[in-house]
């Protein structure tokens, strides 16, 4: 009795995951079916679960069309996330190591400076950042949409959880060695911690790919339009091609979707590791 | 206690200072210069009339923020997102820990199913709103929802094209769920492994039936420190609101100014034509100072920082 009801849970269980799945699965299909299919099938009122032709030119129109600068946008979005993530994880690891490991009287007190930026979203200061920017002469620029966005004060947070947790004996044995801060720092710290360079780094490029608020606002020329931006103007212009703006928007997905399947496990070892859920 | 090596003088008090700042300076000086230089500037330019220009002449002392607060369109975009808010929280919440405890319990699958559930976190609101608008919950013509309501019979509906809730909400909330829940499972999945094994043989032998009665006993009690922070994330997220609304409620469709949450309004109050950067400011500052109020007192409601949590 006792294990009928068991089994019956456990059958519930996985029906129930299976169908949550699924739902959560749709919403990607019908990305690709709709880049790959024209714009009659999208707008059909009888909508169908295949589009009635495959359309793979959609793909090579995307690209020929002079009036997309998508090629531009997947370009500056690459640029932008590769320059935030490296800048990032460099500035924030070593943020985080002299937090964690060199003894300073006001040590706290700096790390508390650095916490408290993390209550006050980096949204709401969007309008005086621009001011800022735009004072420096950096709007539509890639320097305007890169550095700004380099400090991350949760990237800092996990590295300096991270270290306060690194094996002291390592660290030692290379002091026995004569080496000081600065090279036991790239030569012992560095290499025995690349998981967590990996979780943040993931974790940083999603985002800034992602990105969308800023980029808005600081690439506000044609030329300094990021995917995000260029996918978002088209959905607000008047005059769509549907399935132009879908194969645009699988296209856009596809370079992130590779990085987060390949590093998914870091991004969990880092959500795991970071102290956010402690 | 300390032996010092030999061949090597001990690091002087000034010499650590120095090393210090050689780590943590350039982070420092950046987020000095990218974050507290512009909160500093914002407050200063709030009391001045800006219009098109950085550097104000014209002193206005408070006016734009009693004209801000006496403004229906920001006061009722406060409204708006509070009372997003306090949907997107809790059904996150629930959906996320419910997949969080199904995840967990299985063996040979769970893999799979957390990269499905997660899967969506890799993708953009600007993505997902397309999705959402152009192909799901598009007008009464097309689009799947309406196609599969159309199969059982029921009537179609103007999802986004209404102007008036409910079902403008109904696309906003579950896009945000279908983005979100999948981070927050990943939370709440670290969360349960920690969860020692004994206290579920404990619960066992005390006669706690398996479900609902361990759930209640056992795994919330445990999972505290998690849910708490789980709250504060999604609390201070849905504050930061903007991407879905700006791409889902279109500027032409004649939205009442409140069905938008803060952000947007600031957007196109300090960015758009008017490029009035007092007022934004202004409302930039009063925005900061709720989220401030607001997450310092859910810390203190939870008791975060109390004694129980500096034992841990």
């Amino acid at each position: 009795m006792d294990d009928a009801l068991v089994r019956a849970g456990r059958a519930l269980r996985v029906v129930l995951l299976f169908a949550l799945a699924l739902l959560f699965l749709i919403p990607f299909y019908l990305l690709v079916r709709n880049g790959l299919a024209s714009e009659e099938d999208i707008t059909s009122p009888d909508w169908t679960f295949f589009p009635t032709t495959l359309r793979w030119s959609n793909l090579s129109e995307l690209f020929d069309d002079p009036t997309v600068p998508m090629a531009r946008a997947l370009l500056n979005s690459s640029l932008i996330a590769v320059a935030t993530t490296l800048g990032t994880v460099v500035l924030a690891s070593l943020a985080g190591y002299g937090l964690a490991r060199v003894p300073y009287r006001h040590a706290d007190r700096v790390f508390y400076a650095i916490l408290g930026t993390m209550m006050v979203p980096a949204a709401v200061t969007f309008v005086p950042s621009f001011v800022l920017v735009s004072s420096l002469g950096w709007v539509s620029t890639l320097r305007g949409l890169i550095i700004p966005t380099l400090f991350s004060a949760f990237a800092c947070f996990v590295f300096r959880q991270y270290f306060l947790g690194f094996p002291r004996e390592l660290e030692d044995a290379a002091r026995v060695d004569g080496l000081g801060y600065w090279r036991t720092y790239w030569r012992v710290v560095v290499p025995n911690s690349r998981p967590v360079f990996a979780a943040v780094g993931t974790i940083v490029f999603i985002g800034a790919w992602n990105s969308f608020l800023w980029p808005l606002v600081i690439g506000q020329d044609r030329e300094a339009w990021t995917v995000q931006v260029a996918l978002a103007t088209f959905t607000t212009s008047q005059v769509i091609r549907l399935h132009q703006l879908f194969v645009a928007a699988a296209v856009s997905i596809v370079p992130i979707l590779v990085v987060f399947l390949f590093f998914q496990r870091w991004i969990v070892a880092g959500v795991e590791r970071s102290g956010i859920d402690d | 206690m300390r032996r010092t090596l030999p061949g090597r003088k001990p690091l002087g008090t000034q010499n650590r200072t120095l090393w210090f700042w050689v780590f943590v300076g350039p982070f420092a000086l950046g987020l000095v210069l990218f974050t507290y230089v512009p909160l500093a500037w914002s407050v200063y330019l709030s009391f001045f009339d800006a219009h098109n220009t950085v550097s104000p002449t014209d002193f206005v002392g408070f006016d734009n923020y009693t004209s801000m607060l006496r403004n229906e369109a920001f006061t009722g975009s406060l409204v708006t997102f509070a009372v997003f808010s306090a949907f997107i929280v809790p059904t996150t919440f629930v959906l996320s820990l419910a997949l969080a405890l199904m995840v967990n319990r299985m063996h040979r699958a769970q893999a799979f199913f957390r990269s499905v559930f997660f899967l969506p976190a890799a993708c953009s609101y600007v993505v997902a709103a397309l999705i959402w608008k152009l192909s799901i919950f598009n007008g009464v013509r097309f689009g799947l929802a309406n196609t599969v309501l159309g199969w059982f019979g029921a009537d179609q509906i103007a999802w986004l094209s209404t102007t008036e809730p409910p079902w403008y909400w109904l696309v906003i909330v579950t896009l945000r769920l279908w983005l979100q829940a999948g981070f927050y499972m990943i939370l709440f999945l670290a969360g349960l492994q920690r969860i020692s094994p004994t206290l579920y043989e404990a619960a066992a032998v005390d006669g706690a039936r398996p479900g609902w009665q361990v759930l209640r006993h056992v795994t919330l009690p445990q999972l505290r420190a998690t849910s708490i922070a789980v709250t504060l994330l999604l609390v201070i997220n849905a504050f930061q609101a903007f991407d879905e609304f700006y791409n889902l409620l279109s500027d032409s469709q004649g939205y009442p100014p409140y069905a938008r949450p803060p952000l947007v309004y600031l957007y196109y109050t300090a960015l758009g034509q008017e490029q009035n950067l007092g007022f934004g400011s202004a409302g930039a500052v009063i925005l900061a100072l709720v989220i401030a109020v607001v997450t310092v007192g859910q810390a203190r409601w939870f008791g975060l920082g109390g004694k129980e949590d500096r034992q841990r």
